[in-house]
């Protein structure tokens, strides 16, 4: 793979002024060793087969991808690396024995992985004990409070904070939430509350379901009594996906319209929902594929290219993982050495970082990005972006977490707002 | 008012909802006392019959009426002919046995079609009670399930095979010497049980998000009705459903859906401890 992927704005100015967006550039890179116990490893642990695989094996898919693209263009340190994947297969004892695998045995440089919260909450802690550079690429509900993570997700506070006065200001002041009964669910719905009542406006209610529910009638007839101007989803996973089909059903579609916190997060509801009953359900993430910058357009062009027939689902998920192996990458040319406190101290010195998605900071106090965000209106499986806001921080975290005044912080905050 | 009326088809449609997902359960455990824990792969299989082959152009009505549990009923021949036939008596290794093939099909359907296929939206639209709308296919899920259990009664009854059947699940002895080929009537059996599964799923397929690990989400609740049901078929799964459905509805009706769920289970632990084997051990217990 010798397509040169522009790293920062300049190395992007420069690509653009070669012409040569995502085309091939044939440029002498650096010799590579080839002696492959001489290779850089990267650690990979997301779920590639059980009941969240559709999210973990776009993640490996760019990972992969960024790891090529890197190697493209000389390696790292004058070595190649490699990816060492594992697949922890959705089982919480496999990611514990695979985390601390890749720490002891494969002894990897960075790991990137760890998809829903309680998979991160099991090998956060191996790799902070066994000083294992660690990325987690996943929107999730905020709190992590550890310096030797990069969290490049959004948090609620990151999304929900644009999302709901974006969707008042459209259809009313009156919010119906229903949302999946834990933590996420549990802690998105506390925010969207206190986001609506900020907003001047009130949640009439909020419905929490256990992940097996699959009957939403009741809920549906509640909606209607109450009346709301706008329901909030914070529903989650493939049980509560019922809801969307039940709703349209009734013919609700065209009488409350819904903003959800979680839809088509990792891809897949937009594939398993069809568009007449997805349409028009506006959500807020960190990455659209439809973003419209030259830099995430070349980027969407070169993913395609890279898989043709098994183009990964572009998401936040997916998206942050490319980003969390560039930062990486560019920590280590910057420091020129693998040594994980000095790799931190480049990634948290507050350097400004060029994406698809837009300008990515981390946050010294958090370890969190400080990231730009969009707001979209599904319409037959392509997003159209509605509003963007700029670099807004991970409020969430940063009123629990320190990492300045406490580095040696290992703990997932409950950020509790009852 | 309007909400009463709400509310009661509300109520049908969650002792419905059980009635569908338990009722081929039933005819596998209850009947011939196999625990086939891929029950909840039948029905998935059936709805991925539904959204495969309306994808191909086929009506809807023809995929969930006939292509599903036929599908899931020829599938359940095979199951039978090359599995339980050897597992019959034999409770803790079908356990076993099932539960692998409950992986095996949910990995093989992931490696074959994936597991974002795209769906079936629900049919029908919806119609209105007063300030209230609700989806026309809710009376279709009722109507199913009500006709379903009619069914199984008069095949039981009123046919030669339901007789033969009886017969042999009570006492297969006696009935080899009485000249029945009890091998083809469990084979038979089976297939009826997985093909009224395949229908459950092909029924659910529109409301349900239709993904290769659907069953989990069904199989708990088959399995508590069954149980909770006792050995009479249909009366069991009616009078459990009953009772489990309207319950927990009614909670998740005055408490939310969380409370719903805990009521289900809270209702089944009572009425096992007091019923110990199942509603129809007790009352209804000469019934079908």
């Amino acid at each position: 793979m010798t397509v040169m992927k522009p790293r920062t704005r300049r190395d992007f100015m420069r690509t653009a002024a070669m012409g040569a967006g995502a085309a091939a550039v044939s440029t002498v890179f650096p010799a590579i060793s080839a002696d492959a116990d001489d290779a850089i490893l990267v650690g990979g642990l997301h779920d590639l087969s059980g009941f969240i695989d559709f999210a973990g094996i776009p993640m490996n898919q760019i990972m992969l991808m960024a790891i090529e693209e890197i190697n493209a263009q000389g390696g790292l340190l004058g070595r190649e690396v490699k990816g060492v994947v594992y697949d922890p297969q959705s089982n919480m004892s496999l990611y514990s024995q695979y985390a601390t695998q890749l720490a002891l045995k494969d002894k990897v440089a960075v790991v990137m992985g760890g998809i829903t919260s309680a998979s991160r909450e099991t090998i956060r802690p191996i790799f902070h004990r066994f000083k294992t550079l660690y990325f987690y690429n996943t929107l999730y509900e905020g709190g992590v409070c550890d310096r030797n993570e990069i969290t490049l997700g959004t948090t609620p506070a990151q999304t929900v904070e644009q999302l709901v006065p974006h969707t008042m200001n459209l259809w009313g002041k009156k919010v119906y939430t229903i949302a999946a009964d834990y933590n996420y669910g549990q802690i998105t719905a506390a925010w969207v509350k206190r986001y609506v009542e900020q907003n001047g406006g009130e949640v009439l209610s909020t419905d929490f379901f256990p992940l097996d529910v699959t009957n939403f009638g009741p809920t549906i007839s509640k909606i209607q009594e109450a009346k709301p101007d706008m329901v909030m989803s914070v529903l989650v996973g493939t049980g509560h996906l019922g809801f969307y089909n039940q709703w349209a059903a009734g013919g609700m579609k065209d009488e409350i319209p819904i903003a959800s916190t979680t839809f088509g997060a990792a891809g897949a509801e937009i594939e398993i929902i069809k568009p007449e009953v997805a349409n028009g359900i506006i959500t807020c993430y960190g990455y659209y594929p439809q973003i419209d910058s030259p830099m995430n357009n070349a980027w969407v062009e070169s993913v395609k290219k890279r898989y043709p027939d098994d183009t990964p689902f572009l998401t936040e998920l997916s998206a942050f993982t490319w980003e969390g192996m560039m930062i990486w990458a560019d920590a280590v040319r910057t420091a020129g050495s693998l040594d994980r406190m000095a790799l931190i101290e480049v990634m948290e010195s507050g350097k400004e970082y060029e994406f698809p998605s837009g300008r990515v900071t981390i946050d010294r106090k958090t370890h969190h990005a400080i990231r730009d965000v969009y707001v979209a209106d599904l319409q037959d499986k392509q997003y159209v972006i509605k509003e963007k806001f700029s670099q807004v921080q991970p409020v969430d975290t940063q009123t629990v977490c320190d990492l300045e005044k406490d580095p040696n912080a290992n703990k997932h905050y409950e950020i509790s707002l009852n | 008012m309007d909400f009463a009326l709400i509310v009661l088809i509300e109520l049908l449609r969650a002792v419905a909802g059980l009635v569908l997902i338990a009722a081929g359960l039933a005819i596998i455990f209850g009947m011939m006392r196999v625990i086939n824990i891929a029950h909840g792969e039948f029905l998935m299989l059936g709805g991925y019959t539904v959204v495969l082959t309306t994808k191909l152009g086929v009506n809807l009505w023809v995929a969930i009426l006939v292509l599903a549990p036929l599908f899931v009923g020829v599938f359940g021949v095979i199951v039978e002919r090359c599995i339980i036939q050897f597992l019959y008596n034999r409770l803790l290794d079908s356990i076993l046995a099932t539960w692998g093939l409950s992986l095996l099909i949910i990995g093989a359907v992931t490696v074959v079609f994936g597991n974002t296929v795209e769906g079936v939206a629900t049919p029908l639209g919806g119609f209105a009670i007063g300030d209230y709308k609700m989806a026309s296919y809710t009376l279709v899920l009722i109507f199913a399930a009500a006709l379903i259990l009619a069914a199984i009664f008069a095949g039981l009854k009123y046919t030669r095979f339901g007789l033969i059947a009886r017969s042999t699940m009570q006492n297969p002895g006696m009935a080899e010497a009485l000249g029945v080929n009890s091998k083809l009537v469990y084979m038979a059996t089976f297939g009826i049980g997985a093909a009224l599964t395949g229908l459950a799923g092909g029924l659910l397929a529109p409301i349900a998000g239709v993904v290769p690990s659907m069953g989990v989400y069904f199989i708990g609740q088959a399995f508590i009705t069954v149980v909770t049901g006792g050995s009479a078929i249909v009366a069991g799964t009616l009078s459990a459903s009953t009772m489990l459905g309207t319950l927990s509805q009614s909670v998740t009706f005055m408490s939310g859906p969380v409370f719903g769920d805990a009521a289900l289970l809270l209702v089944a632990l009572i009425l096992l401890r007091l019923l110990p084997q199942g509603i129809t051990g007790r009352i209804f217990s000469r019934s079908l």
